[in-house]
C-alpha cells in the first residue's frame, strides 16, 4: 500500500519521557473538573453532611457544651466537617473502581504515565473534594451563628481535611478491590457504620462501655477526637494518633498490594 | 506446524532494524495455550494484518506487544526496547477493541488530558481532525456512537506521533458506515510511514488495508505474505477458456494443475500456477475468451483456519 520510505525520517521525531512520571496540574485539574460535575458525588458528600448539620445542629444551638462556654452546635459541627471530609475523600479514591470498569486505568498504561503519578493525582483530587466538604459544612455552620475562637476554626478543619487522606486511600482500596461502578453502595454503608463508631454522629459517651472500647480501635475514631480537641481543650489524646497513623498505614498497604495484583492481572 | 513463509527476506533480518520482533513468544491461560512458539518480524512502515477467527490468539498477541501481559515464554522488542520503554517514549500506541475511555469527560478533554502525558504531543485539534471527529469535540464521550468512540481512540493514539500503531480489532461491533470512515481514516495516515499492526477477523480488511497478513490459528502463525500470495496458498486460481481441441493429457501434465472440467467447448481448470496453464493454453492450444479469477480470501481463510489438513 504505502512505499517504505518514511521510515526513516520518522527516526528524526524526538522522543522524550515526560517528568514527573507523568504528574501534571491540567490532569489533575480535568479530574477535579470530573469530579465537580459528577452530581451524584456531591449530593452524597456536600449535601449531605450539610443536611445532617442542619438537622442535628440546629435544634442544639442554643445547648452549652459542658463548660467550656460554647454550642453544642459546634461539637456537631466538627462532627459532621469529618464526616464530610471523610465520604469526600473515599469517594474520590473510590473513582478508580469506576476508572477500572471503564478500562481506563488500562488505557493509561499505554501511556508514559507511571503509576506512582497516577495514585498522587488520585490522592489529590480525593483530598480537594474533601476540602470542600470541610469548607462546606463549615461555612453553613457559620451561616447558622455557631462561634469558636478562629485558631479553633482552623485546626479542626486542616485536622477535618488532612485525616481524611486515611479516608482517600480506604477509598483507593476498595476501589481496586472491588469491579463494579457501584463501589459508593459499598462504601456509603461502611461509611455510616465507622462514622457511628467514631464518634461523628452521637458523643461515644451515648454508647455502652462495650461498643466504646471496640470504637477506638476503629478509624474514623482518631480523627474525630484529634479534631475536637482543639475545640474541647482536654488535653491530646496521644491515642487517637496512633489510630490515625495505623490505619493510614494499614490502608496504604492494603491500597498498594491491591494495585500491584491490578496492574499484574489486567 | 512450522509457517509458511512467502515473503521471505523479512525474517531473516536482524531484529535491530524491526519495528517489531517476536522470538518463541508463548501465553497460556490455564490449561488453554492462547500463543505457541511465535516468531515474527515487522519491517518499519509495513501494515500488516493478524487475521484469524475470534480465539485464535490475537488479542493475547497484541497485549503482550504492547507489554499488557507477561509473556509466558519468548521476548518482544519494539525498535530493539522492552515494551514499556517504548510506549514510555511515545513511540508506540494503540487502538483497543472496546472500554478505555472515560464517559463522563469529552472528546476534547480526554484528547487534552492525554496529551498532557507525551512531551511533544501533536495539537489536539490536529489529531481531532486526522481522526475525523473534530465536529464533536465537546461531546460527552458517553454520549457517542461507537464509531465515534473508535475514532477518538484513534485520535488518543495519534498524539505522539507513534511509529508503531497497533489496533485491536478496531472495527468490531461498527456499521458499515462507521468502518469505511475509520479505515479511511488509518488509510490517510498510513502515508506518514508509520508501521501499523492491526487484528482483525474481517477478511476484506486484512485484504484492503494490510500489505502483509499474518494468519493465525490456535496460537500458531499458519501463512505469512501477501493478500494474494495467501489465497493462492490456500486453493489457486480457476483458469476458464473456450477449447476446441483439448489435449487433456498435455494439460495435466502442465504444472500446478489440480482438477480439469470441461464444460461443452468449455473448460475450467484449478490450478495453484494459473500463469504457467495460461500460458500452456494461449501458445500450444487454440483457446480463446480466457479467463482468470482469483478465489477470495475468504476461500483461503477458511482453508486454511478451519482444519488441520491444509499445509
Amino acid at each position: 500500500m504505502t512505499s517504505v520510505a518514511s521510515p526513516t525520517d520518522r527516526s528524526r521525531i524526538q522522543r522524550r519521557i515526560p517528568p514527573f512520571g507523568g504528574f501534571n496540574f491540567t490532569f489533575l485539574a480535568l479530574e477535579i473538573r470530573r469530579i465537580l460535575r459528577n452530581r451524584r458525588t456531591l449530593i452524597f458528600t456536600i449535601v449531605m453532611p450539610v443536611a445532617f448539620l442542619l438537622l442535628f445542629a440546629l435544634p442544639n444551638k442554643d445547648q452549652p457544651l459542658g463548660n467550656t462556654g460554647y454550642s453544642y452546635a459546634a461539637y456537631v459541627m466538627i462532627s459532621f466537617a469529618v464526616y464530610g471530609a471523610m465520604l469526600a475523600a473515599t469517594s474520590g479514591g473510590g473513582m478508580v473502581a469506576v476508572e477500572r470498569a471503564q478500562g481506563w486505568s488500562r488505557q493509561l498504561r499505554l501511556t508514559p504515565l507511571r503509576p506512582a503519578a497516577y495514585i498522587t493525582i488520585k490522592m489529590l483530587s480525593a483530598m480537594f473534594l474533601g476540602l470542600i466538604a470541610v469548607v462546606a459544612v463549615f461555612v453553613v455552620g457559620a451561616i447558622m451563628g455557631i462561634t469558636m475562637p478562629w485558631q479553633v476554626w482552623i485546626l479542626s478543619g486542616l485536622v477535618a481535611w488532612v485525616g481524611s487522606m486515611v479516608f482517600a486511600t480506604l477509598g483507593l482500596f476498595v476501589g481496586y478491590l472491588v469491579p463494579s461502578e457501584n463501589v459508593m453502595q459499598i462504601l456509603g454503608p461502611l461509611l455510616a457504620f465507622l462514622a457511628l463508631f467514631g464518634g461523628l454522629f452521637v458523643p461515644l459517651e451515648v454508647l455502652p462501655q462495650v461498643l466504646q472500647d471496640i470504637a477506638k480501635f476503629t478509624p474514623a475514631y482518631g480523627v474525630g477526637a484529634i479534631a475536637r480537641t482543639p475545640l474541647l481543650g482536654n488535653g491530646f489524646d496521644w491515642w487517637a494518633l496512633v489510630n490515625v497513623l495505623a490505619w493510614g498505614i494499614i490502608f496504604g498497604l492494603l491500597a498498594a498490594r491491591m494495585f500491584r495484583r491490578d496492574t499484574k492481572r489486567v | 506446524m512450522a509457517h509458511t513463509t512467502l515473503s521471505d527476506p523479512r525474517v531473516d533480518a536482524g531484529t535491530k532494524n524491526d519495528a517489531v520482533a517476536l522470538r518463541g513468544l508463548t501465553k497460556s491461560f490455564g490449561k488453554v495455550q492462547a500463543v505457541k512458539n511465535l516468531d515474527l518480524s515487522v519491517k518499519p512502515g509495513e501494515v500488516v494484518a493478524f487475521l484469524g477467527p475470534n480465539g485464535a490468539g490475537k488479542t493475547s498477541t497484541v497485549d503482550m506487544i504492547l507489554g499488557l501481559s507477561k509473556p509466558d515464554a519468548g521476548e518482544v522488542t519494539i525498535y530493539g526496547m522492552a515494551p514499556h520503554v517504548a510506549i514510555s517514549r511515545g513511540q508506540v500506541a494503540a487502538v483497543m477493541q472496546t472500554g478505555g475511555l472515560l464517559r463522563d469527560l469529552t472528546v476534547r478533554e480526554t484528547v487534552v488530558l492525554t496529551a498532557t502525558l507525551f512531551p511533544g504531543a501533536r495539537p489536539a485539534d490536529e489529531v481531532l481532525e486526522r481522526a475525523g471527529i473534530l465536529n464533536i469535540g465537546d461531546r460527552r464521550v458517553g454520549k457517542c456512537s461507537g464509531g465515534q468512540q473508535q475514532r477518538l481512540r484513534f485520535a488518543l493514539a495519534l498524539l505522539p506521533d507513534p511509529d508503531l500503531l497497533i489496533l485491536d480489532e478496531p472495527t468490531t461491533g461498527m456499521d458499515v458506515e462507521g468502518r469505511r470512515d475509520f479505515w479511511n481514516a488509518i488509510r490517510k495516515d498510513a502515508a506518514t510511514g508509520r508501521t501499523v499492526i492491526f487484528a482483525t477477523h474481517y477478511l476484506e480488511e486484512a485484504d484492503a488495508y494490510a500489505d502483509r497478513i499474518v494468519l493465525i490459528r490456535e496460537g500458531e502463525i499458519v501463512a505469512d505474505g501477501t493478500a494474494a500470495e495467501i489465497k493462492n496458498l490456500a486453493s489457486g486460481r480457476t483458469v476458464r477458456a473456450t477449447v476446441t481441441h483439448l489435449d487433456r493429457e498435455a494439460l495435466t501434465a502442465v504444472p500446478g494443475v489440480d482438477s480439469i472440467e470441461e464444460r461443452g467447448d468449455g473448460v475450467l481448470i484449478h490450478a495453484s500456477d494459473s500463469d504457467a496453464v495460461a500460458r500452456y493454453l494461449l501458445t500450444a492450444t487454440d483457446a480463446r475468451d480466457l479467463e482468470i479469477t482469483s478465489h477470495n480470501l475468504e476461500d483461503a481463510f477458511l482453508a486454511l483456519t478451519s482444519s488441520k489438513g491444509i499445509s
